[in-house]
């Protein structure tokens, strides 16, 4: 025997209290799991940001358009390194429900901006540029429909129509492309600006939005207020804005995602805490003539108070880690339906590491009360002696 | 270091008080006593007159509030709390009425508790508690949870836990009160056996006069003082 054996012996002296508090720590952390993991992949667009790009929309909102007589005006603005345009393609493959992220782009700007994000082959790279109804797909999306390199594909749009008044494009893919960081999204499609706005039945130059790299993240500032500036009082006024700050408008659409898990969490935490937390003190009450003989054998109250709190963490590791097992379950059962809306959509293990420290801070909050009280349980009255 | 002719417990002017209240109680007021090593004392008095406090003065788990108190060779009144866990955990060996096994532990766990606080290893602390739980007779018990023993087994794995660690004083807090004439005569049996073959001193507080038959001496405690009377070995 040891103090952990004696640790587990005393945890689990009544099965089904011990039981039904590891099913509350359990839903807690399955909770966490998986909001977290939405979280993340709903913020992986602001993780992904790097600092020295900026995106430049409409004032009024990104949804309104800019025209594409812009990128050229932007492109010569002192501080602009880089730049590339996007039009929102909203796409899909065969069915409504068969959603794609695509975009429409001027393929060897977009390719050069893009660079630090994805590897592009050789091949694929001059393909998309040489190909006028090529599409650069990425891996995931290729995985994900079973595309290879050379199939023509059928892409549908449920904005855009062509002048022959239809709703699909016939697109040939000539490369694909990987992450180069793991918050990169591969989930994507790129096709050539100049095939779409000559195809497209209404719209014609106009582009959603602009993207660009600047020379020195010091430039940001001025090449904000030159470009804002240039077309203040203009049909098309505009609003520029670091990347991470687009991603995070961008992902606000779906609500602040953020706000929500951290209010969840915290309410089932709070709740479970204070469900576990009294439940402890029980446990550890109804031992006083126990924790007494124990300190009469000897047992200093340091090692009385370190055995309490080993119970409250293993309460909350034995309740937690299955927690975040289902917490993995759920998201891969999930995972591949809401690939189009939540492409990063995983519990990543920095997320199961916070998990497990969050189990282990969880186990010191609900036992260091009880722990404290046995420690300084005073011996002649825990053994009912005066 | 304790030598053959020093006295196992030398208590000089004992004094313990309880607040009650506004009311103090004075259970001992110069108190002296001295109890040599190998003895076997049986404390006798009617309730309140103390004995259960001076059993808990003698373990160190009470604080006087003046007087010396010499066990063992050590001045309880001078250890810090953590020193007299450690020096309870190594020279006492406690005896309750109500035995105070823990009931998720088996017999040889329960006897093994007071090992965990030595630096013995499994082989040998298992060994001990074989030992131990065989002085007492349960050698076919090891596995039995104290809800699968009678009260005299119980009570007898309590003994076996107290001896394990071979401590030198054995303090017994009505061993016998929750047991029928027969077993506690057993259990009694096992005191004196220890006492006298293995050289154990026994302080027992008891209200049972058959059970202070057992002892070498009889103590009577009676408003803080003691009166002694010689028993038959």
């Amino acid at each position: 025997m040891n103090d952990l054996i004696l640790i587990r012996k005393n945890l689990f002296r009544r099965k089904l209290r011990a039981i039904l508090m590891m099913v509350s720590i359990l839903i807690a952390f399955a909770i966490f799991g998986v909001l977290a993991s939405f979280e993340r992949a709903f913020n992986a667009g602001q993780d992904r940001a790097t600092p020295d790009r900026l995106v430049v929309t409409n004032k009024i909102s990104f949804t309104q358009p800019l025209p594409i007589s812009y990128y050229n005006r932007v492109a010569a603005v002192d501080g602009v390194a880089q730049i590339t345009h996007f039009s929102w393609f909203g796409g899909y493959y065969q069915e409504p429900r068969n959603f794609l992220v695509a975009f429409a782009v001027d393929p060897e700007n977009w390719m050069k901006l893009r660079d630090s994000d994805f590897v592009f082959s050789p091949e694929a790279r001059a393909a998309f540029i040489r190909e006028r109804t090529g599409v650069l797909v990425g891996a995931r999306m290729m995985e994900k429909w079973g595309w290879k390199v050379g199939d023509h594909i059928p892409i549908s749009s449920n904005i855009w129509s062509q002048k022959n008044r239809s709703h699909a494009w016939d697109f040939i893919i000539v490369g694909s492309f990987s992450a180069r960081i793991p918050q990169a999204d591969t989930n994507v499609m790129l096709m050539g600006y100049d095939y779409f706005n000559e195809t497209r039945s209404f719209g014609k130059d106009l582009i959603s939005w602009l993207s660009l790299r600047t020379t020195s993240v010091a430039a940001n500032e001025r090449v904000t207020n030159a470009i804002d500036g240039m077309f203040a009082n203009s049909p098309y006024e505009t609003t520029t804005d670091s990347e991470k700050a687009f991603n995070k408008a961008f992902a606000a659409q779906l609500g602040n995602i953020a706000l929500i898990v951290e209010l969840v969490v915290g309410a089932a935490f709070v709740t479970i805490l204070m469900i576990v937390g009294n439940t402890m003190v029980m446990t550890v009450r109804e031992r006083t003539r126990e924790i007494g003989v124990l300190k009469t054998l000897g047992f200093s109250g340091g090692r009385i108070l370190r055995m309490v709190l080993g119970e409250s963490i293993l309460l909350a590791l034995l309740g937690g880690l299955p927690g975040l097992g289902v917490a993995l379950l759920l998201i891969t059962r999930v995972r591949d339906s809401l690939m189009s809306f939540v492409p990063t959509l995983s519990l990543y293990p920095d997320i199961a590491a916070a998990a497990v420290g969050l189990m282990v801070v969880f186990g010191i909050i609900t036992g260091l009360v009880p722990a404290l009280n046995a420690m300084r349980l005073n011996i002649v009255t825990a053994l009912g002696r005066s | 270091m304790l030598s053959p002719t020093d006295p196992m417990i030398d208590i000089v002017d004992l004094c313990k008080r309880f607040t009650k209240g506004k009311e103090t109680i004075t259970i001992f007021d110069g108190l002296n006593l001295a109890i040599p090593r190998g003895d076997f004392v049986a404390v006798m008095g009617p309730s309140g007159s103390g004995k259960t406090t001076l059993l808990n003065l003698l373990g160190g788990i009470d604080r006087s509030d003046a007087g010396g108190i010499e066990v063992a060779g050590e001045r309880l009144d001078r250890l810090s709390e953590s020193e007299l866990s450690r020096w309870r955990a190594s020279h006492i060996g406690f005896i309750f009425q109500f035995y105070n096994l823990m009931p998720m532990l088996t017999a040889a766990q329960n006897v093994e508790l007071p090992l965990l606080l030595t630096r013995l290893g499994r082989k040998e602390r298992r060994q001990r508690v074989e030992t131990a739980l065989g002085v007492v007779g349960l050698a076919d018990r090891v596995k039995h949870y104290p809800k699968e023993m009678s009260g005299g087994q119980q009570q007898r794995v309590a003994i076996a836990r107290a001896i394990v660690s071979d401590p030198a004083l054995l303090l017994c807090d009505e061993p016998t009160g929750d047991l029928d004439r027969a077993t506690a005569d057993e259990v009694l049996s096992i005191l004196q056996v220890l006492n006298r073959d293995l050289g154990k001193t026994i302080v027992m507080v008891t209200h049972d006069p058959a059970a202070a038959q057992y002892a070498k001496r009889s103590l009577h405690l009676d408003k803080g003082h003691f009166i002694e009377k010689e028993l038959a070995a």
